[in-house]
């Protein structure tokens, strides 16, 4: 099949490719690009776990064409920590909180969480839920991912965390 | 001594042992996007192999064409039921005794079911080649409805077991049945029938689920022609046991093959058998000379490997009047689907059900399990629960329901009325077990002040009133669960999978500067036993936590173990990891008496190392006892500092728990809003209790799913109706109500460290838990029992047909 030729910006780097019209989005990534910390849990935009941060915006990369993401600029998992490599208080905040468990969901949803706290930085426990409405996680229950957002705002916006108590 | 020698407890918190809430050491890799899943192996020049499946639930196989799919771009070869007779591997054994087609043979027995294999250069290309298999089928008559399975004119599904009246688990009564299995006094139970003041009698369904892990079951397959080795990478939950069934069908002898099970995204069950997907790939890679990756998609997970549940229990309990349990009769219609292929300890056709006397002192039980074939997806898989506890826990919860309404009796009434007592343990159960220990009644007591029960029922009989008066349309559910656990598998005498004991194990060995590596023969999937491991030996022999790597998940490396599932890993290798520290310890203790020249009997152990008593001033610690391990030990001892145990649990362990939900549901739109969940866990020692309580909400989390709607449901002619996300119900965190965690500690008296397991508890408990609530609100107008999963849909059809809405 005759290929395309893809040019974007991800985690600040400009990197090419050709692709096939059919490749999706996740698959570039993932498989040229060799940034496999985007995962695959359903590739029918369900589960989240493909979430990226495109032009600003959350997009699940499962059901996009690599051609659809010509000229744009792509954040991934790969790109949140912090310029020195410690982690971002989001990645601090799913670890400090026990957000986590297997880990499969946890870049898509520490991708959707970064977006949210830029559009919202400082949401209530229900508009993060909302807000993390399109991620799927099987292990945690979210209650934990929820207050590990909560720490990263906090920390991010100065201000105390206080653990809602149980 | 001078100040700045830290102190005893602070000597203890920098070790980070047991009992402390340790931040997890898997975290910094996940959460920056480095952990090592199956899909992220990417060998040069390997080759993605993916399924041709079949449309129909039952048909036979007229003609497979491959011709045109080989001649597709990137097409290198497309596998069959005759490729895979060359190898003698177009069947498998599974793990219960029956034997499953790899690629259909003659006919199809489930809608999805594999028929071909393609193998090409990418999986656009495989795909390409999926959709130019031909094949063409005769359709049969599908079986759907289990409880028509054994009709006489039903049709003969299993062709391969013509004339076999006799099955892996005794005499097979008809075609489509499996297995009968009994456990119990029938005469007697019959008895306490015949002499009961109340019974009840109810038909109580546990539907078809799946444990749809995020991420789906994959392997990478790749066959070294010169060695004659073979390595898969593959999402296992039991690595050494895929070894050796990997060395049994293969004829690949056992120590060429490698198998190692990477970062692993959920299990829940679902990765514990073997399917046809990894026996492809382990063909194709062998045929081509090049690795082979095969990853399911979520329709494939959720339609073909390994589905939950799908008991259908008529449950009898036999009472006085004053509300003292006298009998319990089960008989089981157990849909096993196309194949039996169960992940059961050998001898358990239907796994622990005969926990089903729960938590409750029953003179006398009888247990009757009937298996079946049905045109559908096999499995039967533990779906976060030890073997069918889960089945068992809903089956005797919803009966002491049922049996309280017909007393006329509070369900927390009741079931105090009829605990085994703390006194009473070791119990020796009806069924045949011998629970550890327990302390039922404190634990129920605790749930019921903590929620304020008698409140709650204060507040229900209101507003059943108000309701009654027609000032609401809300009607309130307090739902009552006390579930006792069976998990720890197991005891030698009587768990064994394809005849290998249900040991588990542990290697450690420590380095001269005072670190060192903990191999151990389970694997997580997202329990996090590379925090927790660590932290049991840190508690044992005083080497900080942080300075303990945990391996696990490579056959060539682990010492064998029988993996993570059925809540075993810490009953099972929790003790082997204590009892290999216990072992270094042992060792350290000579070599510190060397070095401080006494007797080993004047030394104490004091945290982090080894004390003379009396004189507090000679002490050596564990780190410096390492170094001298590798160059000053006694005379005649062995240099080095590692041991390997290999632990045979005496006994299962028996978790137990107080859970309790409130829930209001509005009678037109049958929308129900949970408003209270609280879970009381007692899983004995508690390693970390931040795991726990992170174990407890996803197992609620799960549980809340199978109740209120999670299903795999078929329709008349066998097309899966739950096959996507879309359909399959996964809640979000909108849904997921607020969960509220407590426990009590009783350990188990005979694990060293007296630790019981949790991960599974909370799917156990809480369905019963949500099943109740539902089922307890609509009481009051007339129902006894309305069957999960509990959507908005069908309690407004339960209303609709109780007449309080149109």
């Amino acid at each position: 099949m005759a290929k395309t030729h893809v040019k974007m910006v991800v985690n600040g780097a400009e990197v090419e490719g050709l692709v096939e019209p059919r490749t999706l989005l996740i698959h570039f990534i993932r498989e040229q690009l060799l940034l496999t910390g985007s995962h695959i849990g359903c590739e029918t935009t369900h589960c989240g776990a493909c979430t990226i941060d495109i032009d600003g915006r959350s997009v699940k990369s499962c059901t996009m064409f690599a051609v659809q993401a010509n000229g744009t600029d792509i954040t991934t998992i790969e790109g949140i920590a912090n310029a020195d490599g410690t982690l971002s208080a989001l990645q601090e905040g799913f670890r400090q909180m026990h957000g986590l468990q297997c880990g499969f969901c946890t870049p898509g949803m520490i991708v959707r969480a970064h977006r949210l706290l830029q559009e919202n930085p400082n949401p209530t426990e229900e508009e993060i839920r909302f807000g993390i409405a399109g991620n799927l996680c099987r292990c945690t229950g979210y209650q934990n991912i929820v207050k590990a957002i909560q720490y990263a705002a906090a920390k991010i916006n100065g201000t105390d965390f206080q653990e809602a108590a149980e | 001594m001078n100040d700045m020698t830290p102190t005893r407890e602070q000597r203890e918190a920098r070790l980070e042992g047991m009992g402390c809430k340790r931040k997890r050491v898997e975290d910094i890799r996940f959460t920056q996007g480095k952990g090592n899943y199956v899909d992220d192996v990417k060998l040069p020049g390997m080759l993605h192999g993916d399924f041709v499946r079949s449309p129909h639930a039952h048909a036979r196989i007229k003609s497979i064409n491959v011709e045109k799919a080989l001649k597709v771009p990137g097409v290198l070869a497309v596998l069959t039921a005759e490729t895979l007779k060359t190898v003698n591997l177009a069947w498998m054994p599974t793990l219960a005794g029956d034997v499953q087609m790899v690629l259909a043979d003659g006919k199809v027995l489930f809608q999805n079911q594999e028929v071909a294999f393609v193998v090409a250069t990418d999986r656009y290309a495989a795909d390409d080649g999926i959709g130019a298999v031909e094949v063409e089928y005769e359709a049969l008559p599908p079986l759907i409805d289990p409880f028509t399975a054994m009709d006489a004119n039903a049709p003969v599904l299993r062709e391969d077991l013509a004339g076999k009246t006799e099955g892996a688990h005794g005499p097979r009564k008809h075609h489509n049945h499996i297995f009968e299995w009994t456990v119990g006094d029938r005469e007697l139970t019959d008895l306490a029938f015949d002499k009961a003041e109340v019974t009840i009698k109810e038909m109580i369904s546990y539907h078809r689920t799946h444990p749809s892990p995020l991420e789906t079951c994959q392997c990478v397959c790749s066959f070294d022609k010169i060695k004659g080795e073979l390595t898969i990478w593959g999402t296992f939950q039991a690595p050494h046991v895929i070894r050796t069934v990997v060395a049994l069908i293969s004829k690949i002898p056992e120590h060429k093959i490698h198998v190692i099970a990477p970062d692993i995204g959920g299990g829940f069950g679902n990765k514990v058998g073997a399917y046809p997907g990894y026996i492809c790939a382990a063909v194709a890679t062998i045929v081509t000379g090049k690795p082979v990756k095969w990853v399911e998609d979520r329709m494939e997970n959720l339609t073909t490997t390994s589905f939950a549940r799908d008991y259908h229990m008529t449950t009898e309990i036999a009472a006085t009047r004053e509300g003292k349990v006298t009998g319990l009769r089960v008989h089981v219609l157990a849909d096993h689907g196309a194949f039996d292929a169960c992940a059961d300890p050998s001898k358990w056709p239907a796994g622990f059900m005969n926990i089903v006397t729960g938590s409750y002192d029953f003179p006398v039980a009888h247990l009757a399990v009937d298996g079946v074939y049905t045109n559908k997806a096999p499995g039967g898989v533990a779906y976060r629960c030890s073997f069918r506890v889960t089945e068992a826990a809903y089956c005797i919860e919803r009966g002491m329901d049922i049996l309280a309404q017909k007393l006329g009796m509070d369900p927390a009434e009741l079931r105090l009325k009829n605990f085994i007592k703390a006194e009473q343990f070791p119990y020796h159960s009806a069924l045949g077990w011998e629970y550890d220990s327990g302390d039922y009644h404190t634990a129920m007591k605790k749930g019921m002040e903590t929620i304020d029960y008698a409140g709650l029922r204060r507040e229900q009989a209101e507003k059943r009133e108000a309701f009654k008066r027609g000032e609401t349309r809300e009607i309130m559910g307090v739902g009552v669960s006390f579930f006792t656990e069976i998990v720890g598998a197991g005891p030698s005498k009587n768990c064994d999978i394809l005849g290998i004991a249900m040991f588990d194990s542990c290697e450690i060995r420590l380095h001269p500067t005072g670190s060192g590596i903990a191999r151990v023969g389970t694997k997580s999937q997202g329990q996090g036993h590379e925090t927790t491991w660590a932290q049991i030996i840190a508690t044992e022999i005083g080497i900080p936590a942080d300075d303990i790597m945990v391996e696990e998940g490579n056959t060539d490396t682990a010492p064998y173990g029988l993996g993570t599932y059925g809540s075993r890993s810490t009953p099972v290798a929790g003790a082997a990891i204590a009892l290999a520290a216990r072992k270094i310890r042992a060792k350290a203790q000579m070599i510190a008496a060397y070095m401080l020249e006494v007797h080993e009997g004047d030394l104490e152990w004091d945290v982090d190392g080894f004390r003379v008593k009396g004189l507090p001033e000679k002490f050596k610690s564990m780190k410096d006892i390492c170094w001298a391990a590798y160059n000053s030990v006694p005379p005649g001892m062995e240099p080095g500092l590692e041991a390997v145990s290999y632990y045979d649990p005496p006994n299962m362990t028996y978790p137990f728990g107080a859970y309790f939900c409130v829930m209001d549901i509005d009678v037109d739109t049958g929308v129900y809003k949970i408003r209270r969940f609280y879970a009381l866990d007692d899983c004995g020692t508690r390693i970390n209790p931040m795991i726990i309580e992170g174990q407890v909400h996803g197992g609620l989390t799960e549980a809340f799913a199978i109740a209120m709607g999670q299903e795999i449901r078929y329709d008349a002619t066998g097309n899966v109706l739950g096959g996507s996300f879309m359909d399959f119900f996964i809640p979000t965190a909108v849904e997921t109500p607020h969960w509220e965690t407590d426990h009590t500690v009783t350990p188990s008296p005979h694990h060293p460290i007296g630790a019981k397991g949790v991960g599974e508890s909370p799917n156990v408990g809480g369905v019963p838990a949500f099943s109740n609530a539902v089922n307890d609100a609509f009481s009051f107008l007339g129902s006894t029992h309305i069957q999960m999963p509990h959507d908005f849909w069908r309690n407004w059809e339960a209303a609709k047909r109780l007449g309080v809405t149109g």
